[in-house]
This record gives C-alpha cells, sequence and structure tokens, in this order.
C-alpha cells in the first residue's frame, strides 16, 4: 500500500490517477474475498459532496454498499433550536449566524425572512466578524451551529463575552449510536476530517468499529475506503489515520482547552437521532447562554408540528433523499422543506446538485 | 462545507494573522493554535487556524491553489 499523503490533488496528475486505479482494484479484490454484503458510512458533508460529485458510489463493488451519515450540522439542528432562534430574530434581538442556516425553514418562516422583517439578522463567514458587529449591537446573540470543527471557534466569542445560542454537537456521540443501530447494520465509517483535527485521532478508539479519517480528494476517499474494506476484512475494529498531514493523534490541544473552559457536555437533540445523551455542547456560563438569558421568551416557542419532510431518516442513512415523496416535487434548493435541503452540506442538497 | 485550505502565515498582530493562499491575501484569527509564527503554514476553516502543516504538504496544495487563482484572475499579487 502506498504511504503517498499529499495534501494537495488534483485527477490530472499522473500518480493520482494511478493511486485511485490501484486502489478501485484493490477494492475488487477485498470485496470479493469478505463475500457478504458489507455497509460503509460517511459522517461529513463535505466527503458526500466528493462521493456524490464523482460518482464514488458507482465505482464500487455490489455488496459494497456507501450511504451518507448525519454529516451535516445544520441538517441535524433540532426544529425547535431553529424556531427558538427565529423567535429571538421575531422579538428583534441581534443575530448573528452561518450563512447555511438563514432559509432553513422554521414553523413560521425562516431566519432570512426575519432579517427581512426585523431587520437584525447578520450573516457571518467567520465567528470572529461577530466581535465586530457586538461594538454596533452589543447584545448580539451568535447561533453557534456546528461539529468540533466550529466549536472552539464559538469559545473564542464566549470568552469575549458574546451571548450564544449553542446548538454545537459531538461526532463520535453519533457514530457510537449509529454502530450500535441494529437497523442499518453499518460495518464501518470514513470519519470527518476536520472534526478529527480538533479531536485527534485517539478520540475514536473508544468506539469499537473500523474507521478511517480521511481528507478532500477523490483518491483520498477512494483510499480511505481500501483502507476501510482492509479493517472489515481483517476484523480489526480499530480507527486510522488516513489524513496526517492534518490530523494529529491527541488533535488541536489548544482547541480542546477552550472547548472544556466554555462549555459543558450535555444530551443533545439531533434530527434523525433523537435526543443523544453526552451528545452537545452548552455554553458553561449562565449569563452567555441565550437560552438562560432569553428563557421568558424561549418558553412560549411552541413544539414543532411533524411535516411530510424525512429528513431524519436521510440524515440516518434509512433512506436516499429520492425516497422522500417531498424531493424534486415539493422541496428543492429554491423552495426547500427540510434543513437537509438547505444546507451546502445536507444529502438532499448535494444529490440534488448532482442530478440525482 | 467542513473544507478547510491552507495558507502561509505573512504577518502577526495579536490574535489575527494576515495568511497568503497561494496569491490571495486574507485576515484570520489564529488564537486557536500553539505558538503561531511567520513562515508558518496553517489550515484554516471560518476564518480561523485549526493546524500547522508541514510545510511540503502545505506548498503542495498551493501550488494548485496559486494556478488556479491565476487562471481566475484572482491573484492579489498580480493586481
Amino acid at each position: 500500500m502506498k504511504k503517498n499523503l499529499d495534501a494537495g490533488s488534483e485527477p490530472e496528475k499522473e500518480s493520482e490517477r494511478e493511486s485511485l486505479v490501484e486502489h478501485l482494484a484493490e477494492i475488487k479484490i477485498i470485496a470479493k474475498s469478505i463475500k457478504r454484503n458489507v455497509t460503509l458510512m460517511e459522517i461529513c458533508g463535505g466527503h458526500t459532496n466528493i462521493i456524490m460529485k464523482y460518482g464514488i458510489r458507482d465505482l464500487l463493488p455490489d455488496n459494497i454498499r456507501l450511504i451518507s451519515g448525519p454529516g451535516c450540522p445544520v441538517c441535524v439542528s433540532s426544529q425547535k433550536d431553529i424556531d427558538c432562534m427565529i423567535e429571538l430574530a421575531h422579538q428583534g434581538i441581534p443575530i448573528a449566524t452561518y450563512g447555511d442556516m438563514l432559509r432553513v425553514p422554521g414553523s413560521r418562516y425562516s431566519l432570512d425572512d426575519a432579517r427581512a422583517r426585523y431587520g437584525k439578522v447578520f450573516e457571518i463567514y467567520s465567528a470572529s466578524d461577530v466581535l465586530k458587529l457586538k461594538e454596533k449591537y452589543p447584545d448580539i446573540v451568535f447561533f453557534g451551529i456546528g461539529f468540533e470543527t466550529t466549536a472552539p471557534m464559538t469559545a473564542f466569542l464566549l470568552k469575549n463575552k458574546v451571548v450564544v445560542y449553542s446548538v454545537h454537537k459531538l461526532v463520535p456521540p453519533a457514530i457510537r449510536l449509529l454502530a450500535n443501530d441494529p437497523t442499518i447494520k453499518i460495518d464501518g465509517f470514513i470519519a470527518p476530517g476536520h472534526v478529527s483535527t480538533i479531536i485527534g485521532r485517539k478520540a475514536y478508539d473508544k468506539i469499537r468499529i473500523p474507521q478511517v479519517i480521511t481528507g478532500f480528494t477523490p483518491e483520498r476517499v477512494i483510499r480511505g475506503i481500501r483502507l476501510l474494506l482492509e479493517l472489515i476484512r481483517d476484523k480489526k475494529a480499530v480507527a486510522l489515520n488516513g489524513y496526517p498531514e492534518s490530523v494529529r493523534e491527541d488533535g488541536n490541544v489548544i482547541a480542546q482547552k477552550m472547548l472544556k473552559e466554555h462549555f459543558k457536555i450535555s444530551d443533545s437533540e439531533w434530527r434523525g437521532l433523537g435526543n443523544l445523551p453526552l451528545s452537545g455542547l452548552e455554553v458553561k456560563d449562565d449569563s452567555l447562554n441565550a437560552k438562560k438569558v432569553y428563557s421568558d421568551i424561549l418558553k412560549k416557542v411552541p413544539e414543532p408540528k411533524k411535516t411530510a419532510c424525512r429528513c431524519g431518516e436521510v440524515l440516518k442513512g434509512l433512506i436516499e433523499p429520492v425516497k422522500c415523496p417531498l424531493y424534486r416535487k415539493l422541496c428543492s434548493p429554491e423552495n426547500p422543506v427540510g434543513a437537509c435541503m438547505v444546507s451546502e452540506e445536507g444529502s438532499c442538497a448535494i444529490s440534488y446538485r448532482y442530478g440525482i | 462545507m467542513c473544507y478547510a485550505a491552507p495558507a502561509k502565515i505573512i504577518k502577526i498582530d495579536g490574535d489575527s494573522a494576515k495568511v497568503d493562499y497561494g496569491g490571495l491575501i486574507k485576515i484570520i484569527n489564529v488564537s486557536l493554535i500553539d505558538n503561531p509564527c511567520l513562515g508558518d503554514f496553517v489550515l484554516i476553516h471560518a476564518g480561523f487556524a485549526i493546524e500547522k502543516l508541514d510545510r511540503k504538504s502545505a506548498k503542495e496544495s498551493l501550488a494548485i491553489i496559486k494556478r488556479e487563482l491565476k487562471r481566475l484572475g484572482m491573484d492579489e499579487k498580480k493586481s
């Protein structure tokens, strides 16, 4: 097996193409030796995008099934949390959020609609932009979305006394739940790249199932699949680092320290997975926790009504987007019904983008 | 999206740093990495450096980015 782990990737390069061909040939041999049906899952919207864009599922042998998991933090945010943030905007409280949350439909309307009505909803590219906004709007609330990659950036804001509504979630508890789910029967995971930059390879050791941390080129993803199938063939329930140029054994210790300092681990509501124990990050300091500061407003937000949207099943890999009755009929990127169609990392948006 | 890009630190000012993405210059936050130095290559996500990179792999990625920026006419150094 080649140990070439170049960070750059270019399909036109001869060595990359040779690697791809070699990996695919080896995958065929391994799949034949395993014989039985195997299910792999990727847990990162960036990997889902690569897989769909390059048609990687179609390159795999028939007994190897690759399904998409809950790799989109916008998509796994609960409808109730989204409704709560929209209610804060409705009450005139200045809100700052990453762009992909703006168009997620709330039970009444979206944050984008709230921006049109009330004005004080600000789209930011980087959490550090919120500090400039705070100079003009001292009571601004930041919608803290994301897994472990963006949570340290929210911690930076908490350090700078910004009030936060946190829906940050942790990837390893989700992998553990899915690994133990008898309805899906996953044999191995393609673990996320930049979440792993923060948490480190060893964070996955406690989950006893084959996992490979993978980079973001087609060659890397296919190599990751090959490594994963080798682990499954050899019955090795270990986590490999297939992205060592960006992921260390212990991860980013400074970022982890920031998380410990400003967040506490809490139970969290995941769209599609339900309430997962100890799978979220809650703001430690009550005076900076929007859920406490604005509890009087938020306690009046009603429970969301059920819709025909099947995002929850898509997120768990139970169905493909095409199986949702709304997909491409009532639900599209222009008129999304569910979060999976809004976010660039959502499985439905990705499938739609590549004409699936 | 969960992608991140490599860049070279060309100036540091407290928590902020000016970085060169192979022709595109931006200001980012370096408070999440240990001892950022001039000339370091870092991995950047959503405006924050999240890890230092080894020179060889960072330079290869940057060469591709630089070529694409030039092709798109977004090379700031050129203008």
